[in-house]
């Protein structure tokens, strides 16, 4: 799609900008969903009553009390919904449930005059429960074969006779915590009727599209009859690709039976115990090596916390699976995935989707096993990376494996790792109780979405008469900067300055079957519809320009608001230009499209090539950890990430900033307790509060973070040849729990391989220094196993479900 | 106070009426309702500071300090005769504010939600009076631990610790927040500092949950507490706020007290420090100024700038919750409480005053006047705070030490403990362990397996018990290890900041 003839030689694409809407935000003008309330006139809050219990069937709902708390309007409940009562895409999370599946569980919801009417018409409500037995942890759910969907299976090579020939074997389990991804902004829809009926929902989405159909189905109207706007987002990061539509459903409902605008804006506690978080995973792994370090085999199976409901917990599992190998060749795998049904809250979508549970296996196994097999954890890292002609384990060639030794050398060279090592030898020797160590781990992360349908996306550009123009795409800005992107790639692709362009909020009523904004492929894919767009229209003022410049339409160029030939003197403004081409009734708008070709995937098999491309990194962290108490800090940080020929580098630097700051909250500081205990508390978040769950903050930050994009990177056909960013950096901070397993490892004698629970709190770390200085085992940690059969992971059921095509497919229309 | 006066704030030099409003609504949701959708709701329990706003405070002076606040805290009727800036009220597009300007170019902000509340916490920073670009950049300093947290125009990122950013990772914030200047000569918000700051205004507000009441003085604050029983005081109201915002709470009667004089007094003498209940601890780090060391090494580690803005000393001594920081830190003092009612003035010890989880002595009619803590000070004092995050967590454990050291013996120690038992507790046992023994490793040794066995802590989702425990059990050999070891020089770790 390239044509050689709008390739300015300044182009707008890669020029460091800020974001779009950056003075908006720092001025308080930028609009959110919540803040369209108080310009709304006359309109209504609703307020959820939330279950005590973590499972049980409700047997009484008495909603009369609520009616008489003074501004109470209305109660919603499952009679109500004219529709599809599900709030979901696989029919199983309905909106009003008779049956409450989590502590928290919303089982009507009251619509008052204010915000505080709603809530005590809520405590009004009467509610008989009888309370079911429940199933909270990863644990207690494989002990009751509790599972849901399918599950998938990727094999390659001969596995049991790798280990039977194998010179070193080790085995361990691993737990991985969940992680909340506390956007700033709850969820929040706004939703009014207009005179002829048609729904208007203004939502916090990362996918409209689906928003809008799950408010059909609900509302039992047509998709056509239903629009819904973001206009931005405080944050998704997957948090709002699937859980936004029963709240926009329930605020459409209000809206349709009162005829009045409704507003519903979760709290933070109500957001924390109400939505789905990052699937925490159960790990059982035994690996292979030969005397070189070099991986020979991995066995492991993966049983992820998925929650009341399915959800996304299928492509999640499957992408984990795509992701074990991360940036290593692995000759013989087998890897089983299944998903654990538990009466928690539907885990879901979060940056790397499940992308980071796999890698965390065999970055885990290599930490692990390096002071076992007498290899520094670097080197052993480094021996055992892809090279060029070898296949992931699920029959994709590994292309550009050589981007990922071109990240990691350079992130050795410009980081010092080299001296830095030994100025750490020197400290870790003269502090008797402070240690620290520097750790480098890669990523390789596949980009595009796994089911092969969601590669598509279009556009919208309108060209006006006076030469402005106008883009809507069909991508979601959460703040991960793809408006700026988009405006970029438009006056590149245009010719034009970026003061030209504007960019309207994204709408289904504009573009319409979009998909989510999500897989790090907003820009990707809107870009490549949005330049196609451009593209048409171009097509069209060329022939209107080389009429008058007089020349070949393949020798006009349009570069920064003029248009001219090739090599001539002669040159038309672009809104002269535009003009003239309304005169002619030249069509001076279009609908672009793109959809990413070669893809393909067998999801039963587990087989294919699912990625378009993938994304290299490689990070050096060094960290301290104090061993009175196990508290510990982020001495610095050096990045090199391969992003392709960045689109807009400022904004890329921040996603690389802030990818892996999250990323180390989730290894290190986010803790998300529930209590299994068998009081009457059983199921309830216990760190459902911004009190309890800490993010990091200022302080966590690292103190030197020197990030740098990967230079001569060019992606051949993604737009300008950039690569997706949203999510690949994430995965970098793994860097900084092996930085803290051997720091740990350095308060013991040469050789000590510490058992790091995850996330690596000061006390997880206090307890793995305990363990290093001899002082046994961490608490509920199983110890590495070295030699023999070890602990061969659990072999689920041969005859169980593999994923099914389906198993990533939603529901479309109404009813789907 | 006059019933029916009519209640407003001037809000980004704007008069806002304030009637009508509810005295349950937090500040937050009234500029909200005012149009003024900037500040945002990010936790509505001041750990996020996406809601913060300005507010003109005394400073040590005669003059006025900018002091960022959150407002999702902050009774709206505590407005009342207030000035306040919004995030909208420093700048606009097309004109915005340095900080503003700062941030945006550098890609401070994603989002975007938590932006306008950083635009307030930094500019409040901004106009601090005594920050100082002039500051020594020495080598010794180069080598300082927390270099990275102090800009060269003098900016303290402690500034920004009780705003949280999901997006951004927070560097380019820092450097927004390190390349700003000075404020122009011509700057109307800085050109207010000279003046006075409004007073306090005596507040009416009945609403349909109840009565906030700000009264004049002392006096007509201990007559309203006696006709009104059970009446909620409210200081910074971070405590109280939370209530209201996350449990629901609301009170018949709310008696706002943190801008009564005779709650307002900080005096060092010779034999004893005095600090007004109604003191931010803010005003109380600078107005010590150093001089009580163990409260200057505790006061950064509490909580946020944010919350310290607000937060008074009384407010911890009246909400008594045994993770509260500063509580083993007057206990390791020996500091005194004076309590105030209608019958006068009585003076409780502290280690006294606890009489059960956020239980006191003090009775329904008293409230807390000021704090005493006696000199001279012990020479060797540490707050170890263990927590998950340095900036704005809650204690897991907290150790407060206060010992005497001469001719290489403990004479005196006092140890103050947090998170280990239903109220804060002296660490008895442990002190007399310590006392009349050499201050020595082995000492050191004996005593930390007394002080492991100290309190009876709990599980929970902070700390296991276990942990509780142990790193009780190496609070003194660190502070040992510190009180004996030298300063540690050591080269900077790399190419300065950024990328």
């Amino acid at each position: 799609m390239t044509s050689p003839s709008n390739q300015a030689a300044d182009p707008v694409v890669g020029q460091t900008i800020p974001h779009e809407s950056a003075a908006l935000h720092v001025t308080g003008a930028a609009l959110y969903t919540d803040d369209l309330t108080v310009r709304t006139h006359g309109i209504l809050h609703a307020h959820p009553v939330q279950a005590p219990h973590a499972h049980a069937r409700v047997t009484r709902l008495h909603t009369a009390p609520a009616l008489e708390v003074p501004g109470v309007v209305r109660v919603l409940t499952a009679a109500d919904v004219p529709g599809v009562n599900d709030g979901g895409v696989k029919h199983d999370e309905p909106l009003f449930p008779s049956e409450v599946m989590f502590l928290g569980h919303a089982v009507c919801w009251v619509l008052g005059e204010t915000l505080e009417s709603a809530r005590l018409g809520a405590l009004a409500v009467e509610v008989d429960y009888e309370p079911l037995s429940s199933i909270v942890t990863v644990r207690e759910a494989i002990a009751a074969d509790s599972f849901q969907g399918g599950r998938p299976k990727l094999e390659r090579g001969d596995v049991d006779a790798a280990f039977s020939g194998a010179e070193h074997v080790f085995s361990g389990e691993l737990d991985l915590a969940g992680q909340e991804h506390f956007y700033l902004e709850t969820h929040c829809s706004v939703a009014h009727v207009d005179e002829g009926g048609q729904v208007f929902v203004q939502s916090s989405t990362q996918h409209p599209s689906e928003t809008q159909e799950i408010v059909a189905h609900v509302l039992g109207l047509a998709s056509h009859a239903v629009t819904v706007q973001c206009l931005r987002m405080g944050g998704g990061f997957g948090g709002k690709e699937m859980q936004p539509h029963g709240f926009a459903a329930i605020a459409a409902l209000g809206a349709v039976l009162t005829g009045r605008p409704v507003r519903l804006r979760l709290t933070r506690s109500q957001d924390l115990t109400m939505t789905g978080k990052r699937h925490g995973f159960h790990i059982q792994w035994r690996a292979a090596f030969d005397g070189t370090g070099a991986v020979q085999a991995l066995d492991a199976t993966l049983t992820s916390d998925g929650g009341w409901s399915l959800d996304l917990s299928e492509p999640v599992l499957a992408r984990a699976l795509c992701h074990v190998d991360n940036a290593y060749w692995i000759p013989n795998l087998r890897v089983n995935g299944r998903i654990a049904l538990t009466h928690k809250t539907s885990q879901t979508a979060f940056r790397g989707f499940g992308g980071p549970q796999g890698m965390l296996v065999i970055e885990d196994v290599l930490g692990r096993c390096a002071p076992r097999l007498g290899i520094d954890p670097a080197q052993l890292r480094r021996r055992n990376f892809y090279v060029e002609g070898q296949h992931t384990p699920y029959g994709q060639p590994v292309r550009h494996p050589e981007r990922a030794v071109r990240c990691w050398e350079q992130v050795l060279a410009t980081g010092e790792v080299a001296a830095r090592s030994a100025r750490i030898a020197e400290f870790n020797a003269t502090h008797e109780h402070t240690r620290r160590a520097l750790a480098v781990t890669p990523v390789k992360f596949g980009i595009s979405f796994n089911f092969t349908a969601f590669n598509q996306a279009g556009a919208l550009v309108h060209v006006y008469k006076d030469g402005s123009v106008l883009i809507t795409h069909g991508g979601t800005e959460m703040g991960q900067g793809l408006h700026t992107k988009m405006l970029q790639v438009a006056a590149t692709a245009l010719g034009v300055p970026l003061s030209l362009v504007r960019l309207a909020p994204t709408r289904t009523d504009k573009v319409p079957n979009t998909s989510a904004t999500a897989a790090s492929s907003g820009a990707d894919l809107n870009g490549a519809a949005v330049r196609n767009a451009c593209e048409q229209i171009l097509g069209r003022l060329r022939v209107v320009a080389s009429a008058r410049l007089g020349v070949r339409d393949v020798d006009v160029r349009f570069e920064n608001g003029l248009v001219r030939a090739a090599g001539g003197s002669e040159q038309v403004a672009w809104a002269d230009l535009v003009s003239e081409a309304y005169y002619q009734r030249v069509q001076l708008w279009a609908a672009g499209f793109h959809r990413t070709e070669g893809l393909h995937w067998d999801s039963t098999a587990m087989h294919g090539s699912p990625f378009k491309y993938f994304s290299y990194g490689a990070a050096a962290t060094e960290v301290e950890v104090d061993g009175f108490t196990g508290a510990y800090r982020l001495r610095r940080v050096d990045i090199v990430h391969d992003v392709g020929d960045s689109l807009s580098p400022l904004i890329d630097l921040g996603q690389v900033e802030g990818g892996f700051v999250q990323g180390a909250g989730w290894l290190t500081l986010e803790d998300l307790r529930w209590d299994d205990s068998s009081t009457p508390a059983r199921g309830r978040l216990l760190t459902a509060s911004a009190s309890t769950y800490k993010l990091p903050s200022f302080s966590e930050m690292p103190e030197v973070f020197n990030v740098a994009l990967l230079e001569r990177a060019t992606e051949d056909g993604v737009v300008y040849g950039s690569k997706a960013v949203g999510e690949p950096p994430l995965m970098l901070a793994i860097s900084v729990r092996e930085a803290l397993r051997q720091a740990t490892a350095a308060f013991g004698p040469s050789g000590t391989s510490v058992d790091l629970a995850s996330p690596a709190t000061p006390e997880a770390v206090f307890w793995a220094v305990r363990q290093a200085r001899g002082g046994g085992q961490p608490p509920r940690l199983a110890p590495l196993v070295e030699g023999g059969v070890g602990l061969v992971p659990e072999q689920p059921d041969p005859a169980a479900r593999p994923l099914e095509p389906r198993s990533e497919q939603v529901a479309s229309g109404s009813g789907g | 106070m006059t019933p029916g006066r009519r209640l407003s704030a001037t809000v980004n030099g704007e008069n806002l009426s304030l009637a009508g409003t509810d005295p349950s609504t937090n500040a937050l949701d009234w500029l909200r309702a005012q149009g003024l959708t900037g500040a945002k709701e990010g936790c509505a329990e001041g750990e996020c500071g996406a809601c913060a706003v300005m507010l003109a405070r005394a400073d040590t002076g005669s003059g006025t300090e900018w002091t960022a606040l959150n407002a999702c805290l902050l009774p709206a009727a505590a407005l009342d005769g207030q000035e306040v800036v919004t995030a909208e009220g420093l700048g606009a597009p097309g004109r915005l504010h340095p900080v503003q300007r700062e941030l945006a170019v550098r890609g401070g902000s994603q989002c975007g939600y938590c932006t306008p509340g950083f635009v307030c916490s930094m500019a409040a920073e901004y106009y601090r009076g005594d920050r100082s670009a002039t500051r020594d950049d020495t080598a010794a300093d180069a080598a300082h631990p927390r270099r990275h947290e102090c800009g060269p125009n003098g900016f303290e990122l402690d500034a920004l610790s009780g705003n949280l950013c999901r997006c951004t990772g927070y560097r380019p914030i820092r450097d927004a927040a390190f390349a700003l200047g000075e404020p122009a000569d011509h700057d109307p918000i800085a050109r207010r500092r000279a003046g006075p700051p409004p007073a306090a205004a005596a507040t009416w507000l009945e609403g349909p949950t109840g009565t906030y009441a700000r009264p004049a003085d002392l006096g007509e604050a201990l007559d309203l507490l006696a006709a009104h029983p059970g009446a909620v005081l409210v200081a910074g109201s971070t405590d109280w706020g939370v209530d209201v915002n996350l449990r629901g709470s609301r009170a018949p009667f709310v008696i706002g007290i943190d801008r009564l004089p005779e709650l307002r007094h900080l005096a060092v003498g010779d034999d004893v420090v005095e600090i007004g209940a109604a003191l931010s601890l803010t005003e109380v780090e600078r107005g010590l100024a150093g001089r009580v060391p163990l409260l200057d090494q505790l006061v950064p580690q509490f909580a946020s700038r944010l919350i310290r803005n607000g937060a008074t000393i009384g407010g911890n001594l009246g909400t008594a919750s045994p993770i509260g920081d500063l509580l083993p830190a007057l206990l390791a003092l020996e500091a005194a409480v004076v309590l105030v009612g209608a019958g006068g003035e009585r003076e409780v010890a502290l280690a006294d005053y606890f009489t059960g989880y956020r239980r006191t002595l003090r009775c329904a009619d008293e409230m807390v006047r000021a704090v005493r803590i006696p000199v001279p000070l012990s020479g060797t004092t540490a707050f170890h705070k263990v927590a998950k995050r340095r900036f704005d967590d809650i204690s897991s454990v907290a150790v407060a030490f206060a010992l005497d050291v001469a001719g290489g013996v403990v004479r005196r120690a006092r140890i103050g403990l947090g998170g280990v038992a239903a109220t804060p507790i002296r660490a008895y046992t442990t002190e007399a362990a310590l006392e009349g023994q050499p201050w020595t490793a082995e000492t050191a040794h004996a005593a930390a397996d007394v002080l492991h066995g100290e309190g009876t802590p709990l599980d929970d989702h902070r700390a296991s018990a276990d942990y509780r425990r142990a790193v009780l059990g190496t609070a003194l050999l660190r502070l040992h290890a510190e009180s004996t070891a030298g300063p540690v020089v050591e080269a900077p770790t790399g190419r300065g900041v950024g990328a």
